[in-house]
């Protein structure tokens, strides 16, 4: 059974992508179903595919350092098409002082480079854990209001 | 020496004095290999066909097959060039940078323009937010270039541009600066990346589809030998292809590769083969194993040589030459213990020149993290000057040629760069090998090797793996300000305000004839436009008309 589906998204102009395709295989090799969007995906098309492909979760990976205005836009356009429950989170060349910023903004979790393969696969399955959890308390709460 | 009788030593050595050392303190690893994968043997003994065969396999410095540099007296005559990758934000501000870096001794010019750049984009495209000046300078039209070598001459510097898919446009940019500085097109001296093939296979700044995208190489080819006998009409990299995983035996295979598509096309266009083979130039990663690093250039220079004579019938020598422009490399770089990256700089440096490099990138500590700051610049810098004055290593010719180990490596490397070139020209050449994916599965598959070897510790990376600590990185860390495309976007407003609106009009029109006709030399058009102040997004956008635009599948 598919642990989960998972979009990775490269947003932007960037064309780097031995990341991205690393954690996409790495991924799917441990049992998620994955998505990769190819290189210089805007932020509608990512989310468009995201909603599209109905995942639980967005990776986005930006080498470029426009990552703070391209995070932002993910976030806001899922925000926009009422699709705040797709997580998002992300990687690449991010200084310390832009992370804050990113969780902020409603990023779960950013990987700089020299993360272990452990520590992004553990992240992303608490990651969807939580977000199953929140899904059924709502259902839950929907149940309840029903009623 | 015969080789029997150090046969017989050897296996005297092994039974008396070996066995009984490894028995009481075995190695450390049951086998050793080269960060490639290549094996690596205990011990290298002389070899006899190298004596028998030297002038074949080795020769003399700047003589076929050049295995031992391209130039009679290497570094003896002159240094290698030390040129420092730099650029972002403004022309002005990139303009800042380069007369620091001149003022501190750099000895040529490289410059990084910012993605929309790269990708033919003016800065008000909405394509281009949160991307202009981020990873190199942005450049809009000639006012632009003319504000970024504002104050140096072009006659007196040599000036390298990583430019790929609108590559002809930035060279005619450059040489319109030239001509306003009262200079001739044969006095400019520089390099022009304009190696597409790779930016399909691993750095992703393609615009076009391949077979325009070759045709405008073709022109650059065609133009320069005319025009600009000192320019580099081309520099075939490897560099970004072993950055995102390859071997060193893939990046060289495919980096050959790549050259003979570019010759084939240029033969096919009618071009002869001294006219042009001269100015290809090509660029090299330099990774941290050593003696891997310093034969995979040995080898390159030999395959070069031998290739171009045989199988191209080059007759001039510095057709057959490969002279190559080294980076140290960024996917070694750690953002853990930041200072670690020095030593690394240092040591990859050091191969690059016992290798024989023409010149050298060293990168900086700090480039793992973000753009590196004027201080580790200059850092970087003096490492090449401590590495020129210091160490003696550029006191001989090729000072490693007859190291047992390093000739092994050299043939090892040449053999199998040669195999791979063997299947890639079985499948048709580099364009079919590229979009069957073939190119792209041996990379990734590499790559994914180096991570696991990694992840099982079985490959040590100092700070990440093994000895570790707690601390994040504390740097001074290189940010380019957020107004950058606002204020790229005024200036733009300025120039379209200022210039004659007809003048570009018609230089458009004639451009978009030239692009349709398949005969036609596009860098004429394309130097009238861009003296009209057209900019980059108005004549890419042309060209995106009539080419139309590559799109690669997408597989894992």
């Amino acid at each position: 059974m598919s642990k989960g589906r998972i979009l990775i998204g490269k947003p932007g102009l960037d064309g780097h992508d031995r990341g991205a395709r690393y954690v996409a295989r790495l991924l799917r090799n441990t049992g998620y179903d994955v998505i990769y969007t190819g290189i210089r995906r805007s932020p509608e098309e990512i989310v468009e595919a995201a909603i599209r492909e109905n995942v639980d979760a967005i990776g986005l990976s930006v080498l470029s350092g426009a990552h703070r205005v391209l995070f932002r836009r993910v976030i806001d356009e899922l925000t926009e098409r009422s699709a705040g429950n797709i997580l998002v989170f992300g990687g690449g060349t991010i200084p310390e002082e832009d992370i804050s910023y990113l969780k902020e903004i409603g990023v779960r979790a950013i990987f700089t480079p020299g993360t272990s393969a452990q520590a992004i696969l553990s992240t992303v399955e608490e990651l969807l854990r939580s977000k199953h959890r929140d899904t059924l308390a709502k259902e839950d709460r929907k149940e309840v209001m029903i009623r | 020496m015969t080789a029997s009788r150090l046969q017989f030593g050897e296996e005297e050595w092994s039974k008396e004095t070996l066995a009984g050392a490894v028995a009481q303190h075995p190695e450390r690893a049951r086998a050793f290999t080269t960060t490639s994968g290549l094996p690596v043997d205990r011990l290298y003994l002389p070899d006899d066909d190298l004596v028998e065969h030297y002038e074949e396999k080795l020769g003399f410095p700047g003589r076929f097959p050049f295995t031992r540099g391209v130039h009679p007296t290497m570094f003896r005559g002159r240094l290698w060039t030390m040129r420092e990758y730099a650029g972002y934000s403004t022309a002005e501000e990139s303009n800042q940078r380069y007369r620091y870096l001149l003022a501190e001794g750099s000895t040529g010019l490289s410059v990084a323009f910012d993605l929309p750049t790269q990708l033919g984009l003016d800065s008000d495209d909405p394509r281009s937010l949160g991307e202009v000046g981020k990873v190199g300078v942005a450049i809009n039209t000639l006012a632009d270039m003319e504000a970024l070598f504002e104050g140096i001459p072009l006659d007196r510097v040599s000036t390298s541009m990583t430019i790929n898919a609108p590559a002809v446009v930035l060279l005619a940019m450059y040489m319109a600066v030239g001509e306003k500085q009262g200079v001739e097109p044969s006095a400019l001296r520089g390099t022009i990346q304009n190696d597409i093939l790779k930016e399909y296979i691993a750095r992703g700044t393609y615009i076009f589809p391949p077979r325009p995208s070759l045709r405008l190489i073709e022109n650059t080819f065609e133009y320069c030998s005319r025009q600009m006998p000192h320019w580099n009409t081309i520099s075939i990299s490897g560099y970004h292809i072993r950055e995102a995983g390859a071997t060193a035996v893939q990046e060289l295979a495919f980096t050959i590769a790549d050259a003979v598509c570019y010759i084939e096309t240029a033969l096919r266009a009618g071009l002869l083969i001294d006219e042009f083979a001269p100015r290809l130039a090509f660029f090299f990663a330099v990774h941290s194993d050593f003696f891997e690093e310093i034969a995979k250039f040995r080898a390159a220079r030999r395959l070069y040589a031998r290739l171009m004579k045989e199988r191209f019938g080059a007759r001039s020598p510095e057709s057959m030459m490969l002279r190559f422009h080294t980076q140290t490399s960024g996917v070694t770089l750690t953002a853990q213990q930041p200072e670690n990256n020095v030593v690394r700089v240092a040591l990859q440096a050091m191969a690059a020149v016992l290798g024989g490099t023409q010149s050298l990138h060293t990168n900086s500590k700090d480039e793992a993290l973000c753009l590196p700051t004027e201080e580790s610049v200059r850092l970087a810098l003096r490492t090449q000057e401590i590495l020129a004055n210091e160490t003696g290593v550029a006191s001989t010719v090729d000072p490693l040629g007859g190291s047992f180990f390093v000739e092994h490596l050299t043939d090892t490397i040449e053999a199998e760069a040669l195999a791979l070139l063997g299947r890639i020209d079985a499948m048709g050449g580099m364009v079919p090998a590229i979009e069957t994916g073939f190119v792209r599965r041996l990379i990734d598959e590499s790559a994914d090797r180096w991570s696991e070897q990694v992840e099982r510790n079985e490959r040590i990376v100092v700070g990440v793996n093994a000895h570790a600590d707690d601390q994040p990185p504390r740097m001074q860390l290189f940010g380019v300000a957020d107004d950058v495309r606002r204020r790229e976007i005024d200036r733009l407003g300025l120039v379209k305000a200022r210039r004659d609106s007809r003048t570009v009009e018609r230089s458009l029109v004639s451009l978009r004839r030239s692009a349709e006709d398949d005969a036609a030399n596009l860098l004429p058009p394309i130097l009238e436009a861009v003296r009209a102040y057209a900019t980059i997004g108005e004549i890419c956008k042309i060209l995106r008309d009539v080419f139309g635009e590559y799109r690669e599948a997408v597989d894992l």
